[in-house]
């Protein structure tokens, strides 16, 4: 196999890869919001099932979690396919820890903010996302960062649902070929590629966050 | 003045956990009337304003604004704790100043003032706007109106601060330490804001400070707290030059050597923009 036909499979792979990532990325950050809104919200079983669906995601193992929604459900009743499945345990995963991300980063907002906003008569709501969230979000980018990549790094599990990513992509063709130092070195860059592109993105986004927070003033 | 307290303390007990801030504390204010509250940190007084703007509850007794029980309502008969609705009521009638401004860094100028109005009084958008505007004027911040509060400095956000409160209109308005954040030259221009409004408005202030000058040319009534009591109250010119309490005669030497200090040729470089 030459170094082209090898790269062209392993681009096919490194395709559903950053698709998976993305994906899953997006909708784990709505759940991040959902539930690190929904641990702190004045109803007790929102604050119970949020802390529920944290602990549980973030106390088991994601290969587990992965297993038991493409092997399990479906004794259950429930099939999805491997993409879906993938998207959806890796997006619960990260989404508890995010969860815990957006909490932290509300509760570290200045008390005199949230006093400010009482004080003029806002209802709890609007304090949250006009006063609270749009300050929050910028302490959330930094550790939302490092959720982003390892969300990134942690979808080369999804290779063992059958799911033809860039890491099932390099098994396939390193049993095929048993070129095994070209096909990983490759693989590696790409991912490193991915993770360079996400971390710039991320960088990029807490910029326009911080001026719009009016952290900085705007110039 | 005879008429009807605009708000009104009986038997209050405030704590914090073991800590009792205001005990059996009575105090009352009339409509229209400039009330500056002094004494020593922890005795009291901006807890009585945090109260007010239900910021801190009330362990027992009760408080009314313009008779009208806050932190309790009547409910078949009984008095039980107020709910958020009725607290959301109570509070369209105070408005409060901070001691450190507190104004929404992601909002400009403008939209801190516009905000409340009209997502929680509902007045149409233009109107808010003329609202703002007019304020800006009165607290001479009209050039910045487009700015971020990251771009004022101190006295300049804490005349925007009061703005913002007026937006609401009020018919109580609280100071908490206006001033005491801010460098010494920042302090005049917040100052001067005050004293305006004391002048041309009707609305009843309750002020905690410790700028005696402006205690003299504004305030109806002083009161002298101490352990979370009023230990003496009067004009102006009976807590200053006649105190009947050596307290309180204690407490004004500390304010006055203190600003003997601050107004000593120690003027710093303006950290402000």
């Amino acid at each position: 196999m030459t170094y082209t036909q090898m790269i062209l499979v392993l681009l096919n792979g490194f395709k559903v890869t950053v698709w998976v990532t993305l994906i899953s990325t997006v909708m784990g950050g709505i759940f991040s919001f959902a539930f690190g809104i929904g641990k702190m919200s004045r109803f007790w079983p929102v604050r119970i099932i949020s802390d529920g669906y944290i602990e549980i995601f973030r106390g088991t193992s994601l290969l587990v979690q992965l297993f038991w929604l493409f092997y399990a459900l479906p004794l259950l009743g429930v099939s999805l396919s491997p993409m879906s499945a993938g998207i959806w345990a890796l997006s619960l995963n990260i989404g508890a820890y995010g969860a815990e991300v957006v909490r932290g980063a509300i509760l570290a907002v200045d008390t005199g903010q949230y006093e400010a906003a009482k004080a003029l008569n806002f209802t709890p709501s609007r304090t949250l996302w006009k006063v609270l969230i749009p300050q929050a979000v910028v302490e959330m980018m930094p550790p939302f960062g490092n959720l982003v990549v390892q969300n990134m790094k942690d979808s080369a599990l999804v290779s063992l649902i059958t799911l033809s990513d860039l890491t099932f992509k390099a098994q396939t063709i390193r049993n095929e070929t048993l070129q095994t130092v070209p096909i990983y070195v490759i693989t590696l860059l790409l991912y490193f590629l991915l993770a360079l592109v996400l971390t710039g993105i991320m960088k990029w986004l807490e910029r326009i966050l911080t001026t719009a927070s009016g952290r900085e003033g705007v110039r | 003045m005879k008429q009807k307290p605009i708000a009104r303390f009986e038997k209050v007990l405030k704590k914090f956990g073991d800590n009792v801030v205001l005990n059996e504390f009575d105090f009352e204010v009339y409509p229209g009337e400039k009330v500056v509250l002094m004494g020593p940190s922890g005795s009291g007084k901006t807890t009585v304003l945090r109260i007010l703007m239900t910021l801190e509850d009330i362990q027992d007794g009760v408080v009314y604004i313009e008779e009208e029980l806050l932190w309790h309502e009547q409910k078949h008969g009984k008095r039980v704790a107020a709910s958020n609705a009725h607290l959301r009521k109570m509070r369209k009638k105070v408005g409060m100043v901070f001691q450190l401004f507190n104004l929404f860094p992601n909002m400009s100028v403008l939209r801190n003032i516009t905000e409340a109005p009209i997502h929680v009084l509902k007045i149409p958008r233009k109107e808010a706007i003329k609202r703002a505007e007019d304020l800006l004027e009165m607290v001479g911040m009209t050039a910045q109106k487009n700015m971020h509060p990251a771009q004022l400095s101190g006295g300049q956000q804490q005349r925007v601060a009061i703005a913002r409160a007026l937006a609401m209109r009020p018919k109580i308005i609280l100071f908490d330490e206006p001033t005491s954040a801010l460098d010494p030259e920042m302090v005049g221009s917040v100052l001067d804001v005050m004293r305006k409004l004391a002048d041309e408005h009707d609305l009843t202030m309750l002020v905690v400070t410790h700028e005696m000058g402006f205690a003299q040319d504004v305030a109806d009534r002083v009161c002298m707290f101490d352990h979370g009591r009023i230990i003496e109250a009067g004009t102006p010119q009976e807590i200053f030059t006649t105190p009947k309490e050596e307290r309180t005669r204690q407490f004004l030497n500390s304010v006055i050597n203190r600003e003997d200090t601050v107004t000593a040729p120690t003027v710093q470089p303006d950290r402000d923009k």
